[in-house]
């Protein structure tokens, strides 16, 4: 089931990349397939943020995983590199849970 | 399947109990922008049809990026560049978590803390022009997490943006994928 999952994904996102490629541009360039497909990723990534961070379950909570963001968000705000940011949220997060 | 966001999300969502099918749909919306990141680079990066089918697996945040910021002689040399690098680094990188993934305390060492802030990071270039937007999928996700089973909260936050899509599109030529891959990060 997963590995389905994922190579449904990965054949979807490959047909998508080569679309650009082959499709005329006039039938991706309209507007609102344009406006859809810079927009979408915002909405869906801040989603991920709240579910990754604050979900638990069917539920919401606030715990390590809020200070590991913060932490993260901190790093992003100093404009340090991707891995730095990830690497420090870990650290908040490992450093808590360890006292 | 080589780009960012989608593999983060279809994992994410696998992770925290989704069906396989909001995964799946999930990650295919998130990687629909890489399809207006093909139609701008098929323009600036000249080349044969045959290597069509390469540049499109190599068709990222971090190339488009490089191929619409470079000056217009050097896009072509600056996609193929970041394009390979990326890909031979992410996935070398993605290799070895997979190896070591088994002899790790991922709870303890936070690394599923890290996942929050990745995503944060994926969208810290976009918010400047959408801090809308991201509020209203937050908010959305939020208040469908204790309602829908998980993976639904996600995919109903991208649906709740589409309306703003449909609206009268005055800014249509101001947010395009170009100004959007030129922060981009993976």
């Amino acid at each position: 089931m997963i590995w389905t999952a994922v190579l449904l994904t990965a054949a979807g996102c490959y047909a998508l990349k080569l679309s650009g490629w082959f499709v005329p541009a006039s039938l991706l360039e309209r507007p609102r397939i344009r406006v859809a497909a810079s927009v979408l990723p915002v909405a869906l990534l801040a989603a991920l943020v709240v579910v990754q961070v604050f979900g638990a379950g069917r539920s919401l909570a606030v715990d390590s995983r809020s200070a590991a963001l913060v932490a993260g968000a901190v790093c992003l705000w100093l404009r340090l590199p991707f891995l730095v940011v990830v690497l420090v949220a870990a650290a908040t997060a490992a450093a808590l849970r360890a006292l | 399947m080589f780009t960012g966001a989608s593999q983060f999300a279809l994992v994410g969502v696998l992770g925290a109990g989704g069906g396989a099918l909001a995964g799946v749909a999930t990650a295919l919306l998130l990687g629909s922008r890489n399809a207006m990141y093909s139609v701008a680079l098929s323009e600036l990066v000249p080349m044969r049809r045959a290597l069509r089918p390469v540049a499109a697996q190599l068709t990222i945040d971090e190339s488009t990026a490089v191929a619409t910021t470079a000056p217009r002689s050097l896009a072509s040399v600056g996609f193929w560049t970041a394009g390979i690098a990326v890909y031979v680094l992410w996935n070398l990188a993605t290799l070895l978590g997979a190896l070591g993934a088994a002899t790790v305390d991922t709870h303890a060492l936070g690394l599923d803390a890290a996942v929050g802030a990745a995503f944060l990071a994926l969208l810290w270039p976009r918010l400047k022009e959408a801090r809308g937007v991201a509020a209203g999928g937050a908010l959305v996700a939020a208040v469908a997490v204790p309602l829908t089973p998980p993976g639904v909260p996600v995919l109903l936050a991208g649906l709740a943006v589409l309306p703003t899509v449909l609206r009268p599109l005055r800014r249509a030529s101001a947010g395009d994928g170009r100004a959007d891959a030129a922060e981009g990060t993976a």
